[in-house]
Order: C-alpha cells, then sequence, then structure tokens
C-alpha cells in the first residue's frame, strides 16, 4: 500500500492555527488491524461557529476520520499517526485525543464532542425511553449540581430542537417517534452539554427531503445559537452547500480539495472535485449528469492505478470503451425489434395502469392510480417513504396480487400474479430492485444470475443463451469478462449494472426500476442514470422509474408522478409538473430540494 | 394493554394443555396391556380381572373416562395409583418436590452461568479463550447426558476421587436435601448440559447486539464502558436468549429421568420409570401432564420477558 500523501488544493489558510480553531487534525493516517493504510495523513481544521463539510464516496474513510476526531476506531481500525488537538472551551492548552487514557477520552465524549449518528432509528437504545437518553448524558458527564437542574435541561435541549419538553413525551420509545423526530431526539442529545465540537455523520441520509429540510434548519440554527464548530460528513454536495461554511472532498482516504464551500463548488480545482460537482442531479435539469460516465470511472480508476500500480484495477477500466459499440450494435437490432411489436398494436398504450387499488385492512395503501407508458418513454413515479410507490411497482410487475383494478400490457389485462401471467407477458415487464447488494445470489457468478431470466422463459440453448447474458453484459458497459465473476467481487455500481443486465436479457418491453439509485453515489447514480438514458434510446424502452429523489427528475423522466399517501396528486410531463405544480404536496417537496 | 396480552398467552396456554391431556389420554389408551391382568399377574381369574376394572372404572366408555379424569385434574385428584393403591397425588408429592429441587438449582446456577459466561465470551470475541470457551461448550452440548453423568461419577464418585456419593441413597421419607452432598452430582450433570445451550445464544446475540448503532452511540456519548454492557447491551440480548432459556428449563422436566435414573434420585423421572413397568397408567398421566405444564408455564415465562425486553412489544400489544 502507498503511504505517499497526496497533495490536498487549499482555497484558503484557514487551516493555519488561529485562535477560532477548536479543533485541528494534523497529518492523521488510521490503519486496520492487519496493517494497511485506511486514512493516509489527513489535515483539517474546525472553527467556532463554522460547519465544514466532508465530502466523498462510500469508503473513502470520511466516517473513519470523523471518529478519530472522537478518539474511536471501528472493529478492526487502529490509530496509526498524526494528531487530534482539541481545545475545549476557555482552554488556552489543546488536548491531544489520541494520546489520552480510556477515562479521559470518555470524559470528553458526549459532553465535549459530541456525535450525531447517520440512522437515529439504530442509534437510540430502543429499549430506553428518550427523555432518559438524553438524560443519561447529563449524568455522566454530572451536570449542573442538582437532579432538577438536570431535568431542566433535558426540557430546554427538546425544546431548542423543537420538541415538546414535557415529561409525557420524554417519556416516548424511540419507536414512538418519526424519523425526523428520532434524529432531533439525536441532535438534543448531542447538544446537551454545550460541546465545542459537533462530528455530524450523514445525519439527514435516511430521511425524506421535507423532513431533511427540518432538520438541517434544526442543525444550522444550534451550530450557530451555541457557537459550536461542526464537521458535517455526507455524499450528498447538495446539502453541502446547504449547510457547511467550509468542504473538504476526500477521495480513498486523501483529502484532495478544502476551502470555502463557494470556492470549492464553483471553482474546483482537483479534476475529482470537479467530477463530483458534474455528477449531482439538479432540479432545473441545465446540465447533463452522467455525460461521459465511462471516462469520470477512468478517472476514478486513473488515480487508483497511480495509487496502487500494478493491481488489478488497472485492467478493470478497459473493456469499457470497447465493448460499447457491440453493445451498441446489437442495441440499434433491439430497437428495430421493438419497433416492428409495437406498430402491432397501434392504439393502446404499451403499459397501462387503470384505477389500481390496494387496501391492508382498514388501510388504503394504493387509492385510484390511473398511470399510461408508451415505448421509450420514462415516467418517474415520486413519492416519499410509506407512498404506497413500491406497493405500486410490485402490482405493475405482478409481484404484489392483493390489489383491484386492471394492469394492461399492449392492451391486455395481466392476471394479478406473475404465476398467472404469460410468459411473454412475464418477459415483458421485468423488475430492478433497490439494492445491488442483496438482489443478486452472492454464490452464484454473474453469468449464471443473468442466465435465469432465460431459462425461466426457455428460450434457446445453453450456447445461446450465453450469448445472450455477454451481449446485455455489453450492453450495460460491464463486458463480457463479467461473466464468470461473482458479485462479492463488483462495486456497488458494477452490481446495479450487472441487475439491470439481467433484466435485459429477456428483451422487455416494460422495466421497472425500484430506486435503483438510492444505494449508491453520485458519481456512480449519475453514471446508471446515463446508461438508462442511453437503453431507452437504443432499445426503445419503457421505464418505471420508482425513486424518491425529485432532483433527478428532468435528468430521465418524460413524465412525472407525484404520489402522496397512495394517491397520485400530479402527473404529468416533468417540466409542466415541476414548472406549474398543482397540487399544494408537489409545491411543499420542489420547496424543500436543497437548490444546488 | 400488557395484562391483555398475558391473559391472551394464558387462555392459549390453557388451550395448549386441553390437547396435551386429550393427546396423553389417548396414548395411555393405546398402550398394549392390561391394567387388571398386570396387577393380578397371569393366574389371575377372568371374573377377578372383570371385578378389578370395574373397581378401577376401567368398564366405563373411554370419553366417560377422560372426562372424570380431567375433572379430577382440576381438584387435584390425579386419581388412584393401581399399583400402591393409594392417591396419585401422595404418591407423588415427595417426587416433585425432590425434582423441583434438582431443577431448581441447576436452573438457578446454569441460567445467570450462562448469561455471564455469553456476555464474556462476546467482549473477548475471535481471542484464544473465546475459541477455547466455544470448543468446550461444543463439547459439552455434542455429549449425551448420561456420559456426562457417568463421566462426572467415574472422576468424583468411584475410579480417581471418592469424594461424593454415586448414588442418592435416602431412606423412604427423609427429604433429599437432609443430605446436600447426594444433590451435588446430579445437580452438576444438568448444568454442564444446560449451560452450553445459553452461552452459545447469549454470545452471538451479544455480539449482535454490541455491533449495533445504539452500543456505538452510547459509547461516543462518553457511557462508561460497565454501563454500556449492562445497561444498553445485555437488556437487548436477553430477548432471544430468554426462549433458549425456557426450552432449556422446559428439557430440564423432561431431562431429568435419564439423570435421576442415573443416580437413583427418588424423583418424578424414577417415578415415570416405575410407573411404565408397572403399568401404572393413572401415574403415567398425571406426570406427563406436569411435564407438559412446566413447558407451558416456562414458555409463558419466557415470552413475558420477550415482552418486558422490547418495548415496542409492550405499547404495540
Amino acid at each position: 500500500m502507498s503511504t505517499t500523501k497526496t497533495h490536498t488544493v487549499r482555497h484558503d489558510h484557514a487551516n493555519e492555527p488561529n485562535e477560532k480553531i477548536v479543533l485541528r487534525v494534523t497529518d492523521l493516517a488510521v490503519v486496520t488491524n492487519a496493517g494497511d493504510e485506511i486514512l493516509h495523513g489527513v489535515d483539517f481544521a474546525l472553527s467556532r461557529g463554522e460547519i465544514l463539510g466532508l465530502v466523498g464516496e462510500s469508503g473513502s474513510g470520511k466516517t473513519t476520520a470523523g471518529l478519530a476526531c472522537m478518539g474511536h476506531f471501528r472493529e478492526g481500525l487502529k490509530f496509526g499517526s498524526g494528531s487530534v488537538s482539541i481545545w475545549p472551551r476557555g482552554d488556552e492548552t489543546a488536548v491531544e485525543v489520541v494520546d489520552l487514557d480510556e477515562v479521559a477520552v470518555r470524559s470528553l465524549r458526549g459532553s465535549r464532542i459530541a456525535y450525531i449518528p447517520q440512522d437515529p432509528a439504530l442509534s437510540l437504545n430502543p429499549a430506553m425511553r428518550v427523555g432518559e437518553q438524553i438524560r443519561e448524558v447529563l449524568d455522566i458527564h454530572g451536570f449542573g449540581s442538582s437532579e432538577r437542574e438536570r431535568a431542566e435541561r433535558v426540557a430546554a435541549v427538546l425544546v431548542d430542537v423543537g420538541l415538546p419538553g414535557d415529561r409525557a413525551y420524554q417519556k416516548r420509545w424511540p419507536h414512538q417517534l418519526s424519523g425526523g423526530q428520532q434524529q432531533r431526539i439525536g441532535i438534543a442529545m448531542a447538544f446537551a452539554m454545550f460541546p465545542d465540537v459537533l462530528i455530524l455523520d450523514e445525519p439527514t441520509t435516511g430521511l425524506d427531503v421535507s423532513t431533511q429540510a427540518v432538520v438541517l434548519d434544526t442543525i444550522r440554527q444550534m451550530t450557530v445559537a451555541n457557537n459550536v464548530a461542526g464537521l458535517y460528513i455526507t455524499h450528498d454536495l447538495a446539502v453541502i452547500k446547504d449547510i457547511s461554511d467550509r468542504v473538504a472532498v476526500m477521495l480513498r482516504g486523501d483529502l484532495v480539495e478544502e476551502g470555502p464551500v463557494s470556492a470549492v463548488l464553483e471553482r474546483p480545482q482537483h479534476e475529482y472535485t470537479k467530477m463530483l460537482m458534474a455528477a449531482v442531479p439538479d432540479l432545473a435539469g441545465r446540465k447533463t449528469i452522467g455525460y461521459g460516465a465511462a471516462s469520470l470511472e477512468d478517472v476514478e480508476r486513473e488515480s487508483d492505478a497511480s495509487s496502487e500500480a500494478g493491481t488489478k484495477d488497472g485492467s478493470k477500466g478497459a473493456p469499457t470503451h470497447i465493448l460499447v459499440s457491440a453493445g451498441e450494435a446489437s442495441g440499434a437490432a433491439n430497437s428495430a425489434k421493438a419497433e416492428d411489436r409495437t406498430s402491432t398494436s397501434a392504439d393502446a398504450s404499451l403499459l397501462e395502469v387503470r384505477d389500481l387499488e390496494l387496501a391492508y385492512g382498514k388501510a388504503q395503501i394504493l387509492n385510484g392510480i390511473n398511470l399510461a407508458l408508451e415505448p421509450g418513454e420514462c415516467t418517474m413515479l415520486l413519492g416519499e417513504s410509506g407512498s404506497g410507490k413500491t406497493t405500486l411497482s410490485q402490482c405493475v410487475a405482478g409481484l404484489n396480487d392483493d390489489y383491484s383494478g386492471s394492469v394492461r400490457l399492449r392492451g391486455t389485462e395481466l392476471a394479478r400474479s406473475t404465476r398467472k401471467r404469460t410468459n411473454d407477458q412475464r418477459v415483458g415487464i421485468q423488475y430492478v430492485f433497490q439494492s445491488p447488494f442483496s438482489s443478486l445470489n452472492p454464490r452464484r457468478s454473474i453469468g449464471q444470475s443473468l442466465s435465469v431470466p432465460l431459462e425461466m422463459s426457455g428460450e434457446g440453448t445453453a450456447a445461446t443463451r450465453k450469448a445472450t447474458v455477454e451481449e446485455a453484459l455489453d450492453s450495460v458497459r460491464l463486458g463480457r469478462s463479467f461473466y464468470h465473476r461473482r458479485p462479492g467481487d463488483l462495486s456497488g455500481g458494477e452490481r446495479q449494472r450487472a441487475a439491470i443486465a439481467r433484466a435485459l436479457v429477456n428483451a422487455p418491453s416494460v422495466m421497472v426500476c425500484d430506486e435503483i439509485t438510492s444505494a449508491l453515489d453520485v458519481s456512480v447514480q449519475a453514471s446508471i442514470v446515463a446508461l438508462l438514458r442511453s437503453l431507452r434510446e437504443e432499445r426503445q424502452l419503457a421505464m418505471l422509474f420508482v425513486t424518491h429523489n425529485i432532483a433527478l427528475s428532468r435528468h430521465i423522466a418524460d413524465n412525472l408522478a407525484v404520489l402522496n399517501k397512495g394517491t397520485i396528486v400530479d402527473y404529468g410531463p416533468t417540466s409542466s409538473v415541476l414548472e406549474n405544480p398543482s397540487h399544494e404536496y408537489t409545491r411543499s417537496l420542489i420547496a424543500d430540494v436543497p437548490k444546488f | 394493554m400488557f395484562g391483555k396480552v398475558i391473559g391472551r398467552r394464558l387462555i392459549f396456554s390453557a388451550f395448549i394443555l386441553l390437547a396435551v391431556s386429550l393427546l396423553v389420554f389417548g396414548a395411555t389408551l393405546l398402550l398394549p396391556g392390561d391394567a387388571a391382568r398386570a396387577i393380578l399377574g397371569q393366574q389371575a381369574t377372568p371374573e377377578r380381572i372383570a371385578a378389578l376394572n370395574e373397581q378401577l372404572g376401567l368398564d366405563m366408555p373411554a370419553w366417560q373416562r377422560y372426562f372424570s379424569w380431567l375433572g379430577g385434574l382440576f381438584v387435584g385428584d390425579f386419581g388412584t395409583s393401581s399399583a400402591s393403591g393409594g392417591p396419585v397425588a401422595d404418591l407423588l408429592g415427595e417426587r416433585i418436590g425432590a425434582s423441583f429441587i434438582l431443577m431448581a438449582v441447576a436452573a438457578v446456577i446454569s441460567v445467570p452461568l450462562g448469561i455471564g459466561l455469553g456476555v464474556y465470551q462476546a467482549l473477548h470475541r475471535g481471542k484464544r479463550r473465546d475459541q477455547a470457551m466455544t470448543g468446550a461448550s461444543l463439547v459439552l452440548a455434542a455429549m449425551p447426558e448420561f456420559v456426562i453423568g457417568i463421566a462426572l461419577i467415574a472422576i468424583f464418585a468411584t475410579s480417581v476421587f471418592q469424594i461424593l456419593p454415586a448414588v442418592t441413597l435416602a431412606p423412604p421419607g427423609d427429604p433429599v436435601w437432609h443430605r446436600p452432598e447426594q444433590l451435588v452430582l446430579p445437580t452438576v450433570t444438568l448444568v454442564l448440559v444446560v449451560t452450553p445451550y445459553i452461552v452459545r445464544m447469549m454470545r452471538a446475540t451479544m455480539i449482535e447486539v454490541l455491533d449495533s448503532g445504539y452500543v456505538e452511540m452510547a459509547r461516543l456519548k462518553g457511557v462508561p464502558e460497565k454501563r454500556v454492557i449492562l445497561r444498553h447491551a445485555v437488556p437487548h440480548a436477553l430477548g432471544p436468549v430468554a426462549q433458549v432459556i425456557a426450552i432449556q428449563l422446559a428439557w430440564l422436566a423432561g431431562g431429568v429421568v435419564v439423570v435421576e435414573f442415573l443416580f437413583r434420585y427418588p424423583g418424578l423421572g424414577q417415578a415415570l420409570i416405575d410407573a411404565v413397568t408397572y403399568r401404572d397408567v393413572q401415574v403415567v398421566q398425571a406426570i406427563s401432564m406436569l411435564v407438559a405444564a412446566v413447558y407451558v408455564v416456562v414458555n409463558l415465562l419466557a415470552d413475558v420477558v420477550g415482552i418486558l425486553t422490547n418495548p415496542k412489544l409492550r405499547s404495540a400489544a
């Protein structure tokens, strides 16, 4: 492994020692127990009343860096070298976090440096009342002088984060709160002791846009009001622009660029920052995300290859370019076929959903859904978690047969369950699942997994099946070399491409994409979006793109259907829905998107 | 709300016991052999057998006998032992006490021991001592109880040391706990059989809990490690383990048969073996019902523990 430190592009001198700095990380290296370096000497400083955004893709070492500031290293990791200095409130001299013994570090945590975790549902103890969990921090660190003072502080901090501070609310269990409320409990817990430094580890990732806006607002207010120095870890550049003053960009354990938000995001210097910027979808749709996605991945690979010369990563990039032309050729043939097919059924829509309803007992999940999809068209189904969007796509695909109403493919009504649909109908609608990590069988090679749909439809011989699978791998720009590889060897983006290829092998006319980019980083998301776009053109593929991310709409969809509590509240061409939303809910969704 | 859940479980348990009573009664009907002939011997005249059948109520139709037996159970009348001629309740009273002592002592030792060792292993996972303990608990779990019992007898009572009695020699009427040394080997055998499962389950759930977000969060709040373990981690690990403990305790109720036989311990297991030998149908039925009741009760307790450690279940119910 390389230990050479990458040069960080700095836009100003805020990192030089000055009296505003509360926490300073110098040349920090973190290694695995096996000795591999995860962080290669990182420098940054947190100043009072300011938030530093730390961006980078999953696996770049953001969380590791954040937790190292608290002297905490996750299982399998340990401190390598460097220093973390903190100037606790009112102190002239710095404390070296990594040199402290366990007891001293513990007294810093939760009182001087507080942590706000990614997923509040997992980080709140489900068997403790929420008030008690805030109270625990005060008890441990000996806040105030009396029981009463501590009880008052719990109530006060709850009010500060916009929750009721009364006893009844404190007596609630975490599961009785919504995701946004849980996260605000987490924020209250962090601010309870008036900390100097706050580490925020993707605190809004699991929340939908409206809730995210409220939580970001709370964080912003609390940071300013308490004059705290914050480190905001995220992969979402739009959120960074919204909340932080400065930003540091991380790439594989190195800090590549650092400076004020406006400077870094408007005039990015480092190649990687530029790529990240290009990959962020914007609501206005001014840029084309994922344009030249292949080259984006190549740059990553090159920088990877330069640091780990001679590893297998270098060879991964090559097939992408060579095989694109082959994929396009086959795609053209397919699209010709698709046109043939559509010409036979002149007036009926390719896919039509009419008066679809679904209820579980008294709970009405879907309410009179009407949708239509033409060949080569993409409709985005937009909704928050719990809106019924996945249920609807499962009904369309025949994975959920509890609905009433009808789903028609080329004018023919489909049976409710896939089991009762004909082979052609099943082949016609293919489904791609949200998580590429769980939708591919880890024990089968990609080729084996992709052959299954062909075996099920009983087409061709083993040889032609293999040829079809290889063709599909080409058309998702993975290349034939992936045929014998297993999901475990693939990155998230590569896995999702394989999952898309699996949906393509039977040459479907409709593809249902259920949140397929939600588990992926922005740059990978951009490349997948670009892939879907070219597949539509090449194959005249119709798509139902299910997502909660409204910012993607202009980049992928012709039509936009907004689903709120099981009802479609807005439906029409993307631009007209975005420009003239007819429903209050759509308007609030658009207003809550972090502007970029 | 909590009471309602428990109430529902109780009613459900009563139905299970009713079903068990049907099965037990049905099974004894199917047993080969004739109780009267077994009592009177091969030379008995048909008249005497008929008379005894009438005396025992065996000439009545099966359903009538079932209901009179079931009715008796409700008022604590387990019927009359055909072997001794006395009431089953009198015969079993002492035996129940003796078996209960054995089970209770075994449970009181093995449950905390199993939980403690499981937590210890989880905290030191992957280290040498964890691996050694995992190996040892696997070996113990794989050994049948009579092998463990015989090995203990060989080591502590006969071949190596002669410090503990190999069999229980209590004179009739003298409670077993008057000679505590007689209890040691049977108890240790049961503890060694039951504990490994609890340890393994506790280790597994504890590892999962230690990896959870709220345990990391507690550490990042500055909570002292001891409190992290006792307050944040262990309560969550207990819920699933309670189920395993319940199965183990229930097993104790039936598993004592072999151990009691091995140590000639005058408990329920011995009584069951004797009753089967003498075709003492009433006693077999009574003991079967008792064991079934123990199963139902400990599983009910496990459910209660599961609900108590999980506020989601507590308030959602």
